[in-house]
């Protein structure tokens, strides 16, 4: 591993002052996807060391949590990873579930499933459009923004909102989706693979696309694993591991699919597993669809889920609960948890302290952008300059889950 | 297993079989002192001078993969600080959770950098936000407020309205 310590770079190493130079590349630098500024001395063309300085988006979400209600701190969860809103409300609910050991119906762990599998999908087309733009090819970019604007047409039919859902509540989800909605799934999902075929027919074979990834960005599964890479960019260096099959969660463990695994760790490798873990997420939503379990979309708890509309219109007991919930929350059973799901960018996780009242008393997210910047140095380190920009694409970050 | 389980003989003998117990009892069983089984997760409390030996010990047992780790503000109760550390066994395919207690005055760990590089924005990220230092980290600097910021935003006394 190059300069393992991570020390920023200030001005040319002692003794190359005359050959290096030291330059800024963001925080507005269009190939960074954010507020990233990274400081690297170049001798040359020629990437030295790679100093990644984050925190321009900080906007301390994890205090604010802690003096929300429980069910407040949902619609945070979907602003820390913009591109994959529903996995972020998928984790931070099973937290809290976990906490309460609240049991979940199986339809609404199905339809979680479905739309966390359309999430993973929304997030990977906005990578591989983005991803090849950096590198020159325009064309795919219009093409995963079409396919992506059908999926924000799911999300607005089940949630009303296009990209900050809240759809998943803690006990269910918000309300059952609208009835022509799995039809919907069923017909985007029926066009889809021929569009994933269409991306790869653009890029797999492109030439200039490949001669910009193919052993670029190397990254070995020991020094992956030392520098806290996860996700996609590791299942890429040949560490098998994926959690939605190895420590599964919302009936994850019922579905039938590959995790797609390859050995060369390069920018290449990466963009392999994403596009074979599109193809999976297809078929998991259509086992989804073919399975789902008839049944209510919330848990039995009235002091924890909000009624529905109908009943707190009617009935005294639903109204009084609804009241409860919405000035006084619900307390939760002291304690601490760590819940995982894999997001579209790899591992999340929530860690949710209890204190036994109605508001956390604290919320730690982990997200996978952030300890994979560390290793952005190594992957870059005696590459040219431009590699970096493909580099940043492949390992597909997200300012907004780095600074939170 | 969805029973609790807590306190160290009560984990001892619930869990002898469990790979991290088995790490840590084979490493120095003085070190551990308190456990927790709940919720299906394992939390082993450890001395706070003895963190850096006990990952170094939970990585050998087989738990390959630093996660995650912050701190907890328990302000005004003391000990004031708690680190939470959770460990990823790729092999076992399970999380633990290390567990260290920290004193208000000037609290400070040894840094696990050494053991996992990983733990290296992590452990700027809790001096940052909690003033807990590192000893032995590389590069101790703020990571996400700005460099010249007074105070630590995530201690349970740093003040959330008015000016600063």
């Amino acid at each position: 591993m190059s300069n393992p310590a991570g020390m920023p770079v200030l001005e040319p190493a002692e003794g190359a002052k005359d050959q290096h130079m030291v330059i800024n590349m963001g925080p507005q630098h269009p190939a960074t996807h954010g507020v990233l500024r990274l400081v690297v001395e170049i001798d040359g063309e020629i990437v030295v060391r790679l100093y990644p300085e984050i925190g321009y988006l900080h906007t301390g979400i994890e205090k604010t949590c802690e003096a929300k209600f429980y069910q407040q701190v949902v619609p945070l969860t979907d602003r820390i990873n913009y591109l994959d809103p529903l996995s972020n409300n998928l984790c931070y609910c099973l937290a809290v579930e976990k906490l309460l050991a609240l049991e979940i119906p199986g339809k609404a762990q199905w339809i979680r499933v479905v739309l966390a599998e359309l999430s993973r999908l929304n997030s990977h087309l906005i990578w591989l459009g983005t991803h090849a733009m950096d590198i020159g090819a325009l064309t795919v970019f219009l093409y995963t923004f079409r396919e992506r604007e059908d999926i924000l047409r799911l999300f607005e039919a089940v949630a009303g909102q296009r990209m900050m859902t809240s759809y998943f509540r803690i006990g269910g989800v918000s309300m059952e989706p609208p009835l022509d909605f799995f039809d919907r799934v069923q017909s985007f999902i029926g066009i889809l693979p021929e569009k994933i075929d269409e991306y790869a027919n653009l890029l797999t074979g492109n030439p200039i696309f490949k001669n910009r990834l193919q052993g670029v960005g190397t990254i070995s599964a020991a020094d992956a694993i030392a520098l806290g890479v996860s996700g996609p960019p590791l299942r890429a260096s040949g560490v098998d591991f994926d959690l939605r099959r190895d420590i599964p969660y919302s009936s994850y463990e019922k579905f039938q699919f590959k995790v797609p695994v390859l050995t060369e760790g390069d920018c290449w490798a990466r963009y392999l597993v994403r596009l074979d873990e599109m193809r999976e997420s297809i078929k998991i939503i259509q086992q989804a669809l073919d399975g789902m379990p008839e049944g209510p979309v919330k848990a039995d708890a009235p002091k924890i889920v909000l009624p529905d509309r109908e009943k707190m219109k009617t009935q005294m007991e639903a109204l009084i609960h609804h009241f409860k919930i919405v000035t006084e929350g619900f307390a939760v059973p002291a304690g601490e948890v760590y819940q995982g799901v894999e997001s579209g960018h790899g591992p999340t996780g929530y860690y949710v302290v209890s204190d036994g009242t109605a508001k956390p008393y604290r919320v730690h997210m982990r997200y996978p952008s952030f300890a994979t910047l560390q290793a952005l140095e190594t992957m870059c380190k005696g590459r040219m300059l431009a590699d970096v920009v493909a580099v940043i694409g492949s390992i597909d970050i997200v300012l907004g889950e780095i600074d939170r | 297993m969805n029973n609790t389980l807590t306190g160290k003989a009560a984990v001892l003998e619930g869990l002898p079989e469990h790979p991290a117990v088995k790490a840590i009892l084979a490493w120095n069983p003085q070190a551990l002192t308190d456990a927790k089984w709940d919720r299906g997760e394992l939390t082993l409390t450890i001395a706070a001078e003895e963190i850096r030996s006990a990952a170094a010990a939970v990585q050998a047992g087989g738990y390959n993969f630093f996660e995650d780790m912050t701190a907890v503000d328990w302000f005004p109760a003391a000990p004031r600080f708690q680190l939470s550390y959770h460990i990823l066994s790729h092999g076992f395919k399970e999380h633990i959770r290390l567990r260290v207690l920290l004193d208000e005055a000037e609290p400070s760990v040894d840094s696990i950098t050494t053991v996992w590089p990983a733990a290296n924005y992590y452990e700027r990220e809790v001096f940052d936000l909690f003033g807990i230092r590192f000893e032995g980290h590389p590069n101790l600097r703020r990571i996400l407020m700005p460099d010249d910021w007074v105070g630590h935003p995530l201690r349970k006394d740093y003040p959330v309205e008015g000016y600063r």
